[in-house]
């Protein structure tokens, strides 16, 4: 059995500690918020010059000086700030927020992250993903364990562009939660019912299967949403 | 009596000249000097270097000047695929050329200029296709890129509000790359949706100090500075 896409939100929300300040890149990665633990102080950073970002609002209470990085609508929870472009970079380069949650094309082995060019692409474009892969400690990619094809996405070598050299810590998929260390990938989680045997043979460079290796906790749906697919 | 204030978006912009380099603030709609970008087509001024965050899109912001064909050089960070058409082909036929930057490489090479900084090292890119060609070095055992500043002839800038001594203020996410933009071009210029008296604004309540900028024009919002149906873009 697959996650969705939301479960695989709520699972990367389930390792977010109280006190992190975590940055979200767009897709899998914006759905995170909806699942952090209640009652839990998160504040979520958008490299526009917002910390305290809170839910997208209801229609007609969206005020037009208020977007997020991906250019949605959205608000601020009490004790927000806002501040300009160089400081939010300086949150990220200085290595003040503590983690970034980001989508990915390609992960190697050795957690070289690539995600900011397509091979086919004739545009390049890069936004603030350089800045956080070099710059915060904790960077967390959040996917589909394969391309749209089948494809393997975690590979033995990045084949696209790298976004940085050695930059991953924990890969979160709708099969399976990967650390990436020193001496390569080593599998914790399968997705519930799921063997290590059916993640490694969707993987494209080999996995160590942790001593505690376990299924992952999650219901199987969250506020009506399906978690698992 | 120091009096900043212009009439008029097209006076603001009369004296850009041909080849100028123009920094333009914004992020998304907020913050981008929309009104100014359309005085500056009705100008005219052609084979401009723009920096920007992206390219804007044909209809808004500094998009438009791809349309008209004023705009040789972009130096950017996030160009969205689907909205600047007029780029894109301008781009794709090798008539404007792309200065590709991380996000924060990009603000801090203008905070760099505005600070009178030389340039300086960091680590986002090395190893990549964008650190291509560029000095590093090794620091403490890390390696780093050398990033020079980054200057422009005017800077096109958004605020809320401002008085008629050049202090600005910003509502919530109009901020974005305005304050280091005012500090990094010779001429700046401010679009505002009100001017204020002297006094009016608060002390610690102004985000751009009046220094630093150079003209101000109280606008209409444009449209796409007002809440859209379905969507900020």
């Amino acid at each position: 059995m697959k996650l969705t896409r939301e479960g695989i939100a709520y699972r990367v929300a389930r390792d977010l500690p109280e006190g992190s300040y975590v940055n979200l890149g767009v897709g899998i990665p914006s759905l995170v918020p909806s699942y952090l633990p209640e009652g839990c102080e998160i504040f979520v950073h958008s490299e526009n010059g917002l910390l305290g970002v809170g839910a997208a609002p209801a229609a007609g209470d969206e005020d037009p000086d208020l977007v997020n990085a991906s250019v949605e609508y959205t608000t601020l929870l009490p004790g927000a700030c806002v501040f300009d472009h160089a400081t939010s970079f300086h949150m990220i380069r200085g290595g003040h927020v503590t983690h970034s949650v980001i989508g990915a094309i390609e992960v190697a082995a050795n957690g070289d992250l690539a995600n900011w060019q397509m091979p086919d692409e004739s545009l390049p474009s890069v936004g603030g993903a350089m800045d956080l892969a070099f710059g915060v400690r904790n960077v967390f990619v959040a996917m589909t364990h394969v391309t749209s094809k089948g494809e393997p996405k975690i590979l033995s070598a990045c084949t696209c562009p790298l976004t940085a050299p050695r930059c991953v810590r924990r890969i979160y998929t709708d099969l399976a939660v990967i650390d990436v260390t020193p001496d390569g990938l080593v599998l914790r989680e399968v997705a519930p019912g799921l063997d290590p045997a059916a993640v490694q043979a969707q993987t494209g460079a080999p996995l160590r299967i942790a001593d505690d290796c376990r299924e992952m906790d999650i219901p199987a749906g969250f506020g009506g949403v399906r978690l698992r697919a | 009596m120091i009096d900043k204030t212009v009439a008029s978006c097209a006076e603001a912009v009369k004296d850009v000249f041909d080849g100028a380099t123009i920094m333009f603030g914004g992020f998304g709609p907020p913050g981008v000097p929309a009104r100014l970008i359309e005085a500056l087509r009705e100008q005219g001024a052609k084979n401009l270097t723009a920096i920007h965050n992206g390219a804007g899109s044909d209809e808004f912001g500094l998009g438009i000047l791809f349309v008209s064909g004023q705009v040789r050089k972009l130096v950017a960070s996030f160009l969205n695929r689907g909205k600047a058409s007029a780029f894109h082909d301008q781009y794709l036929k090798g008539e404007v050329e792309l200065e590709l930057l991380p996000q924060g490489t990009l603000a801090e090479r203008i905070r760099a200029a505005g600070a009178g900084i030389g340039g300086f090292y960091t680590p986002t890119a090395v190893g990549t296709r964008l650190a291509k060609g560029k000095e590093t070095r090794v620091l403490d055992g890390r390696e780093y890129v050398f990033e020079r500043p980054l200057h422009a002839d005017f800077a096109f800038i958004k605020a809320h509000r401002a008085d008629r001594l050049g202090n600005l203020c910003y509502r919530l996410a109009m901020r974005n790359f305005n304050p280091v933009m005012a500090s990094a071009a010779k001429v700046v210029i401010a679009e505002v949706d009100e001017i204020v008296p002297v006094g009016a604004l608060a002390p610690d309540g102004i985000h751009t100090p009046g220094i630093f900028v150079d003209r101000v024009v109280q606008v209409e919002r444009h449209p796409r500075h007002f809440v859209k149906k379905g969507g900020a873009q």
